[in-house]
This record gives C-alpha cells, sequence and structure tokens, in this order.
C-alpha cells in the first residue's frame, strides 16, 4: 500500500475527489492501529504529518497525547488506540498524526501508519452490528466497509473526540458571544 | 450585486461611525453651549446618512433622516433654540435613525408608526424655524418646498465655483453639482476654460475649468451652499447675494415660539467647588471631562455650566478620511500572528546561535543582534496597530450615565479622565460590559437621592469619576462615586439571609465588601430596571479574571466606593517566566511572581495533611508542588532542591509553588487553548517556545483553586516509555 505523508500527495488526491464527485463515491483515508484499518472522510482530512512531540496537559485520561504546534496554532493530539482502549501508544518517528479539521476546529489523531486512499460508494458502506461495549464507541462509526479481504472502519470525524476537545462548550461560548448585546 | 453589498457594507460601516460622531456631539449639545462646529458634524452626519440611503433606496430612513436634518439645520442657523427638550428630542431620533439603518441592514421593516413620536417631536422644534426665518418649512424637495413658501421674491444669486484640479479623483462631478443648482431656479452657466493648459501639458485626470452660475431663484443661501456640502474641502465657493428682496435671518430673539431661555438662573450642578475637589481626587484638571445628566425638570434648561472645558479636537469632528485607512480586523489579525511567528523564529534562531564556539561568527551574532531589535520593534509597532484609546468605551458612559440619571431621578455628574489612555482592542472590547455594570452598580446602589445627599450636607448632584491610567504594564480603570459607600451591616444581613455566610461569622471589612462579587448576591430592596437582578458584580469579576484581569473596591461609609479593576494592555503577550517541572515546561505570568528561592531544609515546616508551609518575608506561605497538581513524573519533588516561585493571586493570596528550575524571562505570544480544544484547569493559555514546543501559561489563582480542592490524586498516570518520547 502506497503510504502519502505530505500535503502534495493529499492535493493531486482532492483533484480525483472532485473528478469522482459525480458519483456515489466519497474518498476515505484509511490508517492502521495495530492490526485494525479505520477510515476518515478525505475532505476532512488536513493534513498528515510525521510524529513530533507533544507537551501534556495536565489531569486528563491518557488518549489526550497533548498538545502540539501546527505552523502557530495549538492543537490536541489524540491517541487512537488509547481511546479505543488498546492502551497508550508508545511512539516512534514512524508514527503519524493524522490532522483533520471539523468545522474551524483543528485536532490530530495519532495512528500507526497510513494505509490507502479508498473509493467508497455508499450503498458499499455496511452498517455497524450493535456493539455493547467494546473497543469501539459506537457513536463515533458510521460504517463498515470490506476492501480486498480486510475489514474498514469508518470514523465519524465530527463527532469523533467531539466532547473531549469541548466543541459543544465552544459553539455554546460562541452563541453566548454573539448573543450578547452591543 | 456583489459591488452593490460591498457599497452597503460601507456605507453601513461609515454610517454607524456617522451615527457615534452625532451621538457625541448632542451629548456635548446643551443650552449655552452651542458649538458651531459640533452641530456642523452632526448635521453632515445625518446628511451623510440620509444621503447614503437614498442612494440604496432605503426610504423610510430617507424620510426620517430628513426631520432630523431639517431640525439640525435650524440649530445650525440658529433659528431652533437649542433647549433641554430639543437636545433629548435629537438624541431620540438619532436612535431612531440608528434602528432604522439596522432594519435596512437585516433588510426588515420597522414596526409601522415606531419613528412617529420622535418625527412629532421633531416637528413641534421644526415650526419655529419655518416661522422665525419665513422661509422653506421642513419639506423633503424643493418643489413641495416652493409651494408652502411664503411671498419669498425670486433674486439673482451669483455663484462662482473654483474646484481644486484634484476634484474628480475624490470621485466628485461636478456636472452633478451644476445640474443640482438647476434644480433650485433658473441657472445661467458658464465655464471658465481659462486655466486650461496646452495639450501637451495636460493631465487628463485634472480638472482645469471653474463655473460661473447666475442663478435666478426663491431659495435659502444654505439650500445653494447645501449643494457643495461635499466639496467645500476640495473647492471655493462664492456665493454672491445680489438678490432683490433680500432675505435677512430673523434675530434669535424674535422667534415667535417663545425666546430661547439663556440665562443663568438656578444652576448648581457643576461649580468649580466640585470640580476641584475631583480634580484633587486624581486626574490634572486639564484632563477632565464633564458630561451632566440631565438635571431632572427645570434646572435642565438654564445649566451654563461653568468650568466646562472644551473636548474640541478630541474624534468630536470627523476627520474623513485623511490621516487614517480603514483595514479588515482579520488582515491585522493575520500580520499579529504572522509576528507573533516570526518572533518565535527569532528566538528559535538565537538559541541555536549560542551553541556556537564565541568569537568565530562576530557579524552573524550581530546580525542576530539587529534582527532581535528589529523584531521587537515590529511587535511593538504591530500591537500598537491594535491599541485603541479607551475613550471609545467611555464615549458610551455619558450616555448611559444621563439615562439612569433620569431614570433614578438622581442628580449624577460624570467625570472622565484618561480617556486617551491605549489599549489593545480586544481589551477595549472587553470593557464595556464591566464598566456598565460597575457605573450601573454605582449609580443606582452608591448614589443618594438628591434630597439624601442635601440632608448629609453633600452637593445635590452626584459624581461618580471614570478614570484610566496605565500603571506597571496594566491598564487600571477606576469608576469612584460620592456616594453612601456600602451598607456593610445591609451586605452582611443580606449574605446572612441568602445562605452565603455562616450567621455569627466575623468578618473584616474588606471581606464584607468582597461580598458584593459573590454570585447570586444583591442588596436592592426592590428589583429595579437597572440592577438588583443579582447578576451585577459577579459577572463583572468573572468577566474580568477571564481576560487575566482583578477587580477591588474600596468603600468608606458616608463618602463613596471606588471599584479599581485591572487588565492587562494587550491579550496577545505577555511578559512570564519559563519554569521547568520534570520534561514539562510552563510559563509563569510575571505579573503574579514575587520572588523565587530555594529554601533550606530548616526553614520547611510541615502542617496538618501533609502540607507544607515555608516562612517568606515575615509570613508563613503554603507550598504547592506542581508536579503532584499535574500529575508529572520524573520531578525532583523537592522543594530544598529545586525553587519555590512565590505567587501572588488576584486576591492578594499568596502561594510557594514549587518547580525544578526557573529557566528564564520571556516575553510569550499568548495562543488560545480553546480555540482548538477546551479550558483547562490551572491553565490560562499556551505559547511557544523558541524551540517550536508548546508550553502552557499557569492561571495561579486557578492553581490555588485546584489545590485548596482536588487533594485527589491525579486521574492521569505518564507512563516511562512516553516520558523518554516527550524528552525527544
Amino acid at each position: 500500500m502506497s503510504k502519502p505523508s505530505s500535503l502534495a500527495t493529499i492535493g493531486s488526491i482532492r483533484g480525483d475527489v472532485v473528478a469522482a464527485a459525480n458519483t456515489n463515491e466519497e474518498q476515505y483515508v484509511t490508517f492502521t492501529v495495530g492490526n485494525e484499518e479505520y477510515g476518515v472522510s478525505i475532505l476532512s482530512v488536513r493534513e498528515i504529518r510525521g510524529w513530533t512531540p507533544e507537551s501534556r496537559l495536565p489531569n486528563l485520561p491518557d488518549y489526550v497525547r497533548g498538545v502540539i504546534n501546527l505552523r502557530g496554532i495549538i492543537i490536541p493530539i489524540f491517541d487512537l488506540r488509547a481511546r479505543f482502549g488498546g492502551g497508550t501508544t508508545e511512539v516512534t518517528k514512524r508514527h503519524v498524526v493524522v490532522v483533520v479539521q471539523v468545522a474551524e476546529r483543528v485536532r490530530g489523531i495519532l495512528v500507526d501508519a497510513i494505509s490507502d486512499i479508498l473509493a467508497i460508494s455508499r450503498d458499499q458502506i455496511k452498517s455497524p452490528p450493535m456493539i455493547e461495549t467494546g473497543m469501539v464507541d459506537s457513536q463515533y462509526l458510521s460504517g463498515l466497509f470490506t476492501a480486498e479481504n480486510r475489514m474498514v472502519t469508518l470514523l465519524d470525524v465530527a463527532r469523533l473526540f467531539a466532547v473531549e476537545t469541548g466543541d459543544d462548550e465552544y459553539s455554546n461560548q460562541r452563541a453566548l458571544i454573539s448573543d450578547r448585546p452591543h | 450585486m456583489e459591488d452593490l453589498q460591498q457599497f452597503k457594507q460601507t456605507y453601513f460601516d461609515e454610517s454607524g461611525e456617522f451615527l457615534a460622531v452625532a451621538e457625541a456631539g448632542l451629548l456635548r449639545l446643551a443650552p449655552g453651549n452651542v458649538d458651531l462646529d459640533e452641530v456642523n458634524a452632526i448635521f453632515r452626519a445625518v446628511h451623510s446618512i440620509k444621503g447614503g440611503g437614498g442612494a440604496f433606496g432605503f426610504t423610510e430612513l430617507v424620510a426620517f433622516a430628513h426631520e432630523f436634518e431639517t431640525v439640525m439645520d435650524g440649530v445650525r442657523s440658529s433659528t431652533v433654540a437649542v433647549t433641554a427638550e430639543l437636545v433629548d428630542t435629537l438624541i431620540r431620533a438619532n436612535d431612531v435613525l440608528a434602528q432604522l439603518l439596522t432594519h435596512a441592514h437585516d433588510g426588515t421593516k420597522p414596526a409601522p408608526g415606531f419613528a412617529d413620536p420622535v418625527v412629532v417631536a421633531l416637528r413641534r422644534h421644526a415650526p419655529l424655524l419655518a416661522d422665525a426665518a419665513a422661509e422653506s418649512p421642513a419639506s423633503p424637495s424643493p418643489s413641495a418646498a416652493g409651494a408652502a413658501r411664503p411671498q419669498t421674491a425670486a433674486r439673482v444669486v451669483t455663484v462662482r465655483f473654483q474646484p481644486k484640479a484634484d476634484l474628480l479623483m475624490s470621485g466628485n462631478d461636478p456636472t452633478y453639482l451644476l445640474r443640482a443648482l438647476t434644480h433650485l431656479g433658473t441657472a445661467e452657466i458658464e465655464c471658465d476654460v481659462g486655466g486650461l493648459p496646452t495639450l501637451a501639458h495636460l493631465e487628463p485626470e485634472l480638472l482645469y475649468l471653474q463655473w460661473l452660475v447666475t442663478l435666478t431663484t426663491d431659495a435659502r443661501l444654505a439650500d445653494i451652499q447645501d449643494v457643495f456640502e461635499f466639496v467645500s474641502d476640495e473647492s471655493l465657493v462664492q456665493i454672491t447675494d445680489h438678490g432683490t428682496a433680500a432675505v435677512s435671518r430673523a434675530p434669535l430673539t424674535e422667534s415667535p415660539g417663545g425666546s430661547p431661555k439663556i440665562g443663568a438662573t438656578d444652576l448648581t450642578p457643576v461649580t468649580r467647588g466640585d470640580l476641584n475637589t475631583v480634580a484633587a481626587a486624581g486626574a490634572p484638571p486639564s484632563q477632565l471631562t464633564v458630561y451632566d445628566s440631565p438635571a431632572p425638570a427645570a434646572a435642565a434648561e438654564a445649566k451654563a455650566t461653568p468650568g466646562k472645558p472644551s473636548t474640541a479636537g478630541e474624534g468630536g469632528h470627523p476627520n474623513l478620511g485623511n490621516h487614517t485607512i480603514r483595514v479588515d480586523l482579520d488582515k491585522i489579525d493575520r500580520l499579529v500572528n504572522m509576528v507573533g511567528e516570526m518572533v518565535i523564529t527569532q528566538a528559535m534562531v538565537a538559541e541555536h546561535v549560542r551553541d556556537l564556539p564565541p568569537g568565530q561568527f562576530q557579524e552573524l551574532l550581530e546580525g542576530l543582534e539587529q534582527l532581535a531589535q528589529h523584531t521587537r520593534e515590529l511587535r511593538e509597532s504591530v500591537m500598537s496597530i491594535r491599541a485603541q484609546p479607551v475613550s471609545s468605551v467611555f464615549s458610551r458612559m455619558p450616555r448611559l450615565v444621563r439615562e439612569l440619571g433620569s431614570e433614578t431621578g438622581k442628580d449624577v455628574v460624570l467625570v472622565t479622565s484618561g480617556e486617551n489612555t491605549e489599549v489593545d482592542k480586544t481589551v477595549v472590547e472587553n470593557l464595556v460590559d464591566p464598566l456598565t455594570h460597575m457605573i450601573r452598580n454605582s449609580i443606582d446602589h452608591g448614589l443618594e437621592t438628591p434630597e439624601e445627599r442635601i440632608a448629609a450636607g453633600k452637593p445635590r448632584a452626584g459624581t461618580v469619576h471614570l478614570s484610566a491610567q496605565h500603571r506597571s504594564g496594566r491598564i487600571v480603570i477606576e469608576v469612584a462615586d460620592d456616594g453612601r459607600g456600602i451598607d456593610r451591616p445591609k451586605v452582611l444581613q443580606t449574605a446572612v439571609r441568602r445562605g452565603l455566610v455562616q450567621p455569627g461569622v466575623n468578618l473584616s471589612d474588606e471581606e464584607i465588601d468582597n461580598l458584593i462579587f459573590v454570585p447570586g448576591f444583591s442588596t436592592a430592596d426592590k428589583v429595579s430596571n437597572i440592577s438588583g437582578r443579582g447578576v451585577g458584580m459577579d459577572v463583572v469579576r468573572r468577566n474580568v479574571s477571564s481576560l487575566g484581569g482583578r477587580i477591588g473596591v474600596y468603600s468608606a461609609p458616608g463618602q463613596g466606593s471606588r471599584f479599581v479593576l485591572s487588565l492587562p494592555l494587550t491579550l496577545a503577550v505577555l511578559d512570564g517566566m519559563v519554569i521547568s517541572v520534570g520534561p514539562e515546561r510552563f510559563v509563569l505570568p510575571l505579573t503574579n511572581i514575587v520572588e523565587s528561592l530555594r529554601p533550606k531544609p530548616a526553614d520547611l515546616h510541615g502542617l496538618v495533611n501533609k502540607c507544607d508551609v515555608i516562612m517568606a518575608r515575615g509570613e508563613y506561605v503554603r507550598l504547592v508542588y506542581l508536579h503532584q497538581l499535574f500529575g508529572i513524573p520524573g520531578a525532583t519533588g523537592d522543594a530544598t532542591r529545586g525553587l519555590v516561585v512565590l505567587v501572588e493571586t488576584e486576591d492578594g493570596g499568596r502561594l510557594g509553588l514549587v518547580v525544578d528550575e526557573v529557566l528564564g524571562q520571556q516575553q510569550v505570544v499568548i495562543k488560545s487553548l480553546e480555540s482548538n480544544y477546551r479550558r483547562l484547569d490551572g491553565v490560562a493559555a499556551a505559547t511557544i517556545l523558541g524551540d517550536g514546543r508548546v508550553a502552557l501559561i499557569l492561571d495561579v489563582a486557578g492553581l490555588q483553586e485546584m489545590s485548596q480542592h482536588a487533594r485527589t490524586p491525579a486521574p492521569r498516570q505518564y507512563t516511562d516509555a512516553s516520558i523518554q518520547l516527550s524528552a525527544l
């Protein structure tokens, strides 16, 4: 599998996305965490970068790795393995951070490696089975997809780490600010 | 369409400024204090709003602006007498105009007839104008005016119009002006081409022509002047009336609507004595600006405020365009961000260069030294772009005081000083709410009624003194009143009743005063329109501390109270001390730091609950171990081997923060943690250090709170592997 790791690659892929926009297809960036393969919509991926050491944030669950400086803005980094109960990732230089953007907010997801770019049409996505408690919080799942003989779990980026990131709090705050009479 | 939208936006932006100009001018307008320049400025503002509104087809707005303008024109030509009632009407008219603008902006329709009361009030003043001058009444168009106009004979007026050569550059077109003249009567227009250079020297963009217009008209001279209103700076206009029936303006005193009452009869509100008292309390008198609230009823009409200094040149006159440019705030913010990045990069380079062998790279080092200096200057310049005088906030307060004064029936004089003190725009914006609350509180709770004041041997009018000044890298804003002061027994009683304080607890005066900042506290006997909903001062304190500021109150019974608000000058940079705890580095705001020391083992004393204290500067200070509070492994965790940084919190409490090392002082650019993440306890914000890594800026008050409440072990434990990684 190719391993795109630069903006330029993503940029050219985005061109393909536009070309494919007419069909019912959407492109997903997939990555691995251990033996699992996950995918997120390519439209939410802002960039993919190599691991840089983070600064820790105090008194938070272990899947909140900390924050890094992304060209002047400070973004939180989440450990997907730890979030899904697989323990904290022991990072090496080969680990990558998938930087995703939801609305105006940017966050990074620490994964083992980028795996593939898949064009998936809507009807190929199967809904996930009911899960009680397991590796994955079901609210983060948007579906399952079979690529050749592997299963790819598609994640809902908007929900992923939304609570931890305080997205609700943020939008409430924004609402408060705009409500305030001038 | 796009373009039109853009013009519209510019129109609304400018109209907002015009409204502010008009309001500021109107607030200074008072019987006996009619500054013709101010009046002209107000007239121009309203006229401009009307003109632009017409271009976009906002008919209701235009119709109303016209009524407003007519009365202002009367004031301008002294045919409408300035009374307190008139000023009130005009201020209301300004409000209506603002609302109409909002409706126009949102594309909504105002409630039918909502402007009518004000229009009626305006018209009540307008007839005076018509009768007194025996001229055009308030009518929208010259033709309509002509019908209503009595026997004013047509006369001959010559207009010599000599535009400057660059008139066209400002988008003006003389043909429009000339055409406008022809609407006023019969015009003979001669063009003087004497100024035309030879073709070789002709600049196609310049205007070399002059005109002489002979106008046979019954229009007023002012109407003719109005045609040239917008080019008056860029041209010479001579209007000569050769008229048959020369119209002279009726002198003021003959106005049939009653002669304007300008005379000093029963005025008391402001006297020299009062002013001096205030001046003694703080600012030099030359900086004082005095605003009167409308003294209720009769006293208002005749108030020739002695000692009222002129505030001309303080932004009252719209000097439109010449020395300022309008820049989108986003652009400035991008610039500020970029400069922030540059400062970080510069610090990074400097850090690397420090490791070079000395003596070998002299020129490089000198160059970098210069770069550092330039960077610093660049940052200061950029920050000063965002700096604004607090006057933009202060100028809203006279209005508030005026309204509150008449609502509560109290005489209030607002004295402001230091309005030219500059702070960052974000700080200025965030000042409005706290200041409004503080002034409301002072007028509603602090000041007594006139009767009470006289009974207490005080001047009838209460004074609220609003001041701003820079003090040790912060802006300090004070709201002081000379009212009754905080009623401590009542405050305490209320606090006990509300369950905020246990009965029988002995509190110091200061502690009682500070109870007013406790959420849910309100002493108002009845809930008034102004305050008394119990969301006042606690909200103020919360807002203020979220900006890194503090607020305190000082009160003397019977003499008044003083609220002191201090805020950082900018919310973008901060002077900090970089400290390290284990592998992590943090920034402590310099303003919080008292000193740092390394105690000897004998200086440490154990208290109950494994709480350590040390003796510092004559008092025992509790130690807070940062590594415990934040759950950081690998720290020395020993005050005698690390350092104790003595910090002071907002309310003056002290803490000894135990850290590993103090790395040095540095100006840091404040970066929001919340824009992509969320607020964290004990953390005020984040910044980027010289090596590009993120460091958290500590919130000392938050740390204190954490150390008091959560003495439970932190939920997160770092694993050894991750420590090694973060040290990479």
